[in-house]
């Protein structure tokens, strides 16, 4: 089956990045495919570059550029929620003039429309609410 | 399993009240960003969800954008079916003229029908 996962909660805060995390890889275990991954609200949070967990930590950015890798899965963080959360690639840190830009490798930056597009195109969409 | 790609039931549930935090105006954001899908699209307000269609909110007094003038968007959109849980009205003491749009009201049965009749559910 072809899921897309919605993710609203905070890393670090709330348990929701880590659940979908865990729910990412058991369904690519089970052989099942992951279209996107739409990070929104303080979900945004997980794309953060800067985030530095203690060392007996995971590290959620880390974590889901790997898996995106390995797997070829659609890494988006709502560009409305990022900016305003201070999530900025580097034509975002240009366009606003920001002194430096953020954004883990392996997220993109996108609009809406790209979660219109995932819920439309895959079999299950699955919301991590707060 | 895989369901057409064309014409999904999508259903947005708003359970949040306005201004607490993000979510009640986010879920707008995603109800007008289906809009230009040619997608099948109803919202649904229950639980504390009902509190953002009260008229005369005055968002300005605490610097927030109206979560009324939102609402108010949606039927720009061409998106009319709007349904509310007529108890979580009741339950709050919310009559229908102080509501700011025109809304559908069920009964928990609909609900249930109008869920269970969805092909995406996103809940906000």
């Amino acid at each position: 089956m072809k899921f897309s996962l919605l993710i609203l909660g905070a890393p670090y805060s709330s348990q929701s990045s880590d659940t979908a995390l865990r729910f990412a890889k058991a369904s690519l275990a089970c052989g099942h495919q992951v279209l996107r991954i739409f990070f929104y609200n303080d979900a945004v949070n997980n794309g953060n570059a800067l985030i530095t967990p203690a060392q007996d930590e995971q590290s959620l950015p880390k974590k889901w550029q790997q898996l995106a890798k390995e797997h070829k899965i659609d890494l988006v963080v709502c560009i409305s929620s990022a900016l305003k959360r201070g999530v900025l690639d580097a034509t975002e840190a240009n366009r606003y003039e920001k002194s430096a830009d953020n954004i883990q490798p392996g997220f993109t930056i996108g609009g809406l429309g790209q979660l219109v597009d995932a819920a439309i195109n895959s079999d299950r969409l699955i919301t991590f609410g707060r | 399993m895989a369901k057409s790609t064309s014409n999904k039931r999508i259903l947005i549930v708003c359970r949040q009240a306005p201004y607490g935090n993000a979510l009640a105006r986010e879920a707008i954001d995603v109800a007008l960003a289906t809009a230009v899908f040619d997608q099948n699209l109803a919202l649904l307000f229950i639980g504390d969800g009902v509190w953002q269609l009260l008229k005369n909110q005055q968002s300005e007094s605490i610097a927030a954008k109206s979560q009324q003038k939102m609402l108010a968007a949606l039927v720009l959109y061409d998106i009319e079916d709007i349904y509310v849980d007529s108890e979580a009205l009741n339950s709050r003491n919310i009559t229908e003229d102080e509501l700011s749009i025109t809304t559908k009201n069920l009964s928990s049965n609909r609900i249930v029908e109008l869920l269970d009749n969805a092909d995406i559910i996103l809940n906000f």
